[in-house]
């Protein structure tokens, strides 16, 4: 473990050149560049708000502002996407760099810090986008927004921990790389991103505790929309449940690790 | 202290009967794979500071996965490596390259793969770009420069910094020739300076020219390791190995280690080498008309009989070599019992030096197809000089110097 961490640290001016270089490509021959990473979930956003504003908008309570769904949406979105880029992107890592893995020595660990440097980094402009168009919507920042800071760690725990799992798996199973996008997809659908939670029918709310996204994105709503500090229990729940997955993520990385290249 | 230890080493790649069995594995489950596949296997040896090594055997003998072990990108199944300072390899050249970045970029990137920081490559990048020698490309991306510039780049990044270990592949003979020059005397200049050298190459030239020590690989283990010209010969004649044929190593008097080979169907009965009077001759003068005879006792029928010899010098680079198939004088079926005496009469246009002949029994233009017989040094002559002006060289191309004013 002590190994791993002091491999990354030599290699610290490798992981930070790549979330670099991985920026300025994405600037080369475009001319919104990063900008991209920032319209795609904030035009997701318009679009639900656009057809699904007046399905849902009368069923959010304790919000005085006429673009209410609009901002529960942007807060819901905020947890999913950071979740699902680092998950989405964990899955295919060992796969796409296999070739360099084969190759060249480093410290396999670079690898998923590198993705969540960089996923941070997106979340992190894409923050800044949403409390532009909270302004712009006449919603004003809180102090309670300090809570997105633990949040993110945990979201970011949860989704390496899982993440890092499938990804090592997929190395040998490949059908995970096609599995995941559909699950991920349905957990989004099972999630309250795009309907709150209290249209769903009392009975089936039960099962609610079983999404692990459910507390996080939850979380995420209080401390935007309604500038409540989120729910300690909930808070706890998340971590509790990302650092254990993310504890088993690690043990199979370091156990898959030496056959990884093999199967590559 | 050894810089490097290979103890033991192998490599196998397992099969289970599901990938959920492995993954079992991982939690310590007692589950026994199907299939095990060991590419290397026993494999041993040492290296000392300074040498230089050449890694060679056939497609499949387990060079790469060697390697690949030695750099730490595989890891081994049993055995040990033990490694005294930093591995370089220049095996994979442009390994990482972004194309939409520019190469200056590009060599910060690379150099943090290779472990080294900011700061560390800010006191060679200089060298870097000049060493490279693309001019302005060098702030342009990747993506606009040719394959030889993309090299020229990746090989100044990989020996920016001397590695205590530095592992050359053949791909390295790529690119234009001048750079190829460059780089090999960068090669050479790491070499003087203590880094020890494993080239992998098929290019006898290479590993005869740079090693001082040559390991020969066999299908995952090492048959052979000693100085490069005795483990090339037998390299070769495993190469000419075909079907019953048996190989032979014979140390002659001389102490130089004689590798015979081939099916013998026919095989070598004398070879020598006869003045224009017809004595058989040991020093030659240069330039002298000499014959280099080769007698042949066929010992079963068989349907063609080619005969060539190579002669070489005393670093065992091959300096001329030819068969009766391109002299055009390839002779068909030949009876069981017969006995042939060929002679081919050249004149001795050599260098002052010792030089071996090496003489080959096989079927048509080379000695892959069947080898009756392959007989390393079967013949070691000495040309002195005695009546022409001084010359150095392997060969006698006597000019004619005029000059005008």
């Amino acid at each position: 473990m002590f190994g791993m961490l002091r491999g990354l640290w030599e290699y610290r001016s490798f992981v930070v050149s790549s979330i670099k270089n991985e920026f300025i490509a994405r600037f080369a021959r475009s001319r919104l560049g990063g900008l991209w990473m920032i319209i795609h979930p904030l035009a997701q956003v318009a679009i639900y708000a656009l057809i699904l504003s007046n399905v849902l908008a009368a069923k959010l309570p304790g919000i005085d502002n006429k673009y209410a769904y609009a901002l529960y949406l942007m807060a819901g979105m905020l947890a999913w996407n950071l979740f699902s880029e680092i998950v989405s992107r964990c899955l295919t890592i060992f796969i796409e760099n296999g070739n360099l893995m084969k190759k060249m020595r480093f410290p396999r660990i670079a690898l998923p810090v590198i993705v969540v440097g960089s996923c941070l980094l997106n979340n992190l402009l894409l923050f800044v986008a949403v409390l532009a168009v909270f302004a712009i919507l006449g919603h004003a920042p809180t102090m309670q927004m300090f809570w997105l800071i633990p949040m993110t760690l945990s979201v970011v725990a949860l989704g390496v921990g899982i993440g890092l799992v499938l990804g090592v798996l997929n190395v040998f199973l490949r059908d995970i790389g096609q599995v995941v996008p559909i699950v991920l997809q349905i957990l989004f659908w099972f999630t309250p991103i795009v309907y709150s939670v209290n249209i769903i029918p009392e009975a089936l709310r039960g099962a609610l505790v079983y999404n692990p996204m459910y507390p996080v994105v939850t979380s995420y709503q209080n401390i935007l929309v309604y500038g409540t500090s989120p729910d300690m229990h909930h808070i706890w729940s998340a971590f509790g449940l990302a650092f254990g997955l993310m504890l088993l993520g690690l043990f199979l990385f370091r156990r898959a690790s030496a056959e990884m290249v093999d199967a590559l | 202290m050894s810089l490097l230890t290979v103890n033991n080493l192998g490599k196998a790649y397992r099969s289970y009967r599901s990938e959920w069995q492995r993954i079992a594995r991982w939690f310590f489950l007692p589950v026994a794979p199907s299939e095990e596949h060991w590419v290397l296997k026993h494999v041993s040896f040492d290296i000392q500071p300074g040498e230089a090594i050449g890694i060679v055997g056939q497609n499949g003998a387990g060079k790469s996965t060697l390697l690949k072990m030695i750099t730490g990108t595989l890891q081994p199944s049993e055995g040990s490596i033990q490694v005294n300072g930093r591995i370089a390899a220049i095996l994979e050249l442009g390994m990482g390259f972004n194309p939409e970045l520019s190469g200056r970029q590009n060599v910060y990137h690379a150099a943090g793969l290779m472990g080294f920081s900011g700061e560390q490559m800010d006191t060679v990048i200089d060298d870097i770009e000049a060493f490279a020698e693309i001019g302005e490309y060098f702030d342009e991306s990747v993506r606009t420069y040719s394959s030889g510039m993309q090299m020229r780049v990746a090989f100044a990044v990989a020996t920016a910094f001397r590695p205590e270990i530095l592992i050359v592949d053949e791909a390295l003979s790529v690119g234009d020739s001048y750079f190829q020059h460059k780089s090999f005397d960068r090669i050479r200049e790491f070499q003087q300076q203590g880094t020890t050298l494993l080239i992998v190459s098929h290019d006898r030239g290479a590993i005869q020219g740079l090693c001082n020590r040559a390991i020969l690989l066999e299908s995952g283990t090492v048959i052979k390791d000693g100085p490069p010209e005795e483990v090339m010969d037998f390299y070769n004649a495993i190469i000419a190995e075909k079907e019953n044929s048996t190989v032979k190593v014979v140390t002659l008097d001389s102490g130089a280690v004689q590798t015979r080979s081939g099916s013998a169907e026919a095989s070598i009965k004398s070879v020598s080498l006869a003045d224009a009077t017809g004595a058989a001759v040991e020093y030659v003068p240069v330039g002298q008309p000499v014959t280099l005879r080769i007698q042949v006792d066929v010992n079963v029928a068989i349907p063609e009989l080619v005969v060539g010899y190579m002669i070489k010098d005393r670093l065992g680079q091959e300096v001329y070599g030819t068969n009766t198939h391109h002299l055009g004088c390839k002779l068909a079926a030949q009876q069981a019992g017969d006995t042939l005496e060929y002679r081919f009469a050249f004149d001795a246009n050599l260098g002052v030096g010792s030089y071996s002949v090496a003489v080959a029994l096989h079927t048509t233009d080379s000695h892959m197809a069947h080898n009756y017989e392959w007989r390393d040094h079967a013949l070691v002559f000495n040309v002195v000089n005695v009546d022409r002006p001084p010359f150095v060289g392997v060969s006698w191309l006597p000019p004619v110097v005029e000059y005008v004013k």
